[in-house]
């Protein structure tokens, strides 16, 4: 089966999102009160780290594992959608303490209750669906 | 070796990790990005008969909800597998603060006060669940992104939108913990 690698590659991300203890709603609430490095330290290592491969697979034209080019889609130049998307996203962030990723890791994890954590994530995502045209981008 | 992968991984290695992550998932053609999967589910639940940005093929994001399948099962694994007994080393500030707001740190990952059938069964719990993640979903799907997609991939790539967004999700974020959460625990 083709798919396997991306269940793996899923498997190492719940690992490291647990282990690391960002699916932690204490380790959220410690960075949003400024108490410890850890998730700074973090997110500050995987973009550190992140914009070294980024800055080699295009200097060095590394191809995929299919031998297409890896591509880099940039990201629509705006405003609005990104200050005021992201301040909805992170006011929902720090009161649940779980972005999407770490919401599933959760679940694993046996906090069933995070099923309605991503149900409402659901509901939010749906109705942004319905009313996008009506929003400022 | 067990032993040591039991213990809380240091910052540095999980930092590591995740951009290892996103660099396989580059290498497999994708891009690293969760919160589409919401999307995904939506459409495959058939919302795109009724609301056109959900009309899309997404058996193209198939290969994003095998990995949602597998952080789910990292999830399991970790915790059959890899747990400690010992209490999640939070700082002594942090369990002050909480304690001022009427939760009580218990050690575990996340407060069992929050996250428990009897919270969710109050009118307060339902609202702080649902209503969070509502506020998670509109707003990835709004910013475009979540922390995968904008703080780790774009950041990564210096796209100045999810630097705006990142800077967006921290302002909501201390607006949530400095400001609400005083009002809703």
């Amino acid at each position: 089966m083709k798919g396997i690698r991306f269940i793996l590659a899923g498997i190492v991300f719940g690992i490291v999102m647990s282990k690391s203890e960002a699916v932690s709603w204490y380790r959220i609430q410690e960075m949003f009160r400024f108490q410890s490095f850890h998730m700074y330290g973090i997110i500050g290592t995987a973009v550190i780290l992140g914009v070294l491969i980024v800055y080699l697979i295009k200097r060095f034209k590394v191809k995929d594992y299919s031998g297409q080019p890896i591509v880099f889609h940039n990201k629509e130049k705006s405003w609005p959608r990104y200050i005021i998307g992201g301040t909805i996203f992170g006011l929902g962030w720090a009161l649940t303490g779980a972005c999407p990723g770490p919401m599933f890791v959760n679940i694993g994890q046996g906090y069933l209750v995070m099923i309605i954590v991503v149900f409402g994530a659901l509901i939010g995502t749906y109705f942004y669906g319905l009313i996008k045209n009506k929003l400022p981008h | 070796m067990l032993e040591i992968i039991r213990q809380p991984w240091p910052w540095y290695v999980s930092g590591t990790l995740i951009a290892l992550i996103m660099a396989l998932l580059l290498f497999f053609g994708k891009s690293f990005g969760f919160s589409s999967n919401l999307r995904t589910i939506c459409t495959a639940c058939g919302a795109g008969k009724k609301v056109d940005f959900f009309d899309f093929d997404w058996k193209s994001q198939h290969w994003n909800l095998l990995f949602l399948v597998g952080s789910v099962m990292g999830g399991v694994i970790s915790m059959l597998f890899l747990q400690t007994n010992e209490p999640l080393k939070l700082s002594a500030a942090t369990i002050h603060d909480l304690k001022n707001l009427g939760i009580i740190f218990d050690g575990q990952i996340n407060p069992k006060q929050v996250f428990s059938f009897d919270f969710l069964m109050s009118i307060k719990g339902i609202t702080v669940l649902l209503g969070g993640g509502f506020l998670v979903g509109f707003g990835s799907r709004y910013a475009g992104g979540c922390t995968s997609g904008h703080a780790i991939s774009g950041l990564s790539n210096f796209q100045t939108p999810s630097l705006l967004a990142v800077a967006g999700f921290f302002t909501g974020g201390l607006i949530m913990t400095h400001l609400l959460m005083p009002f809703i625990f």
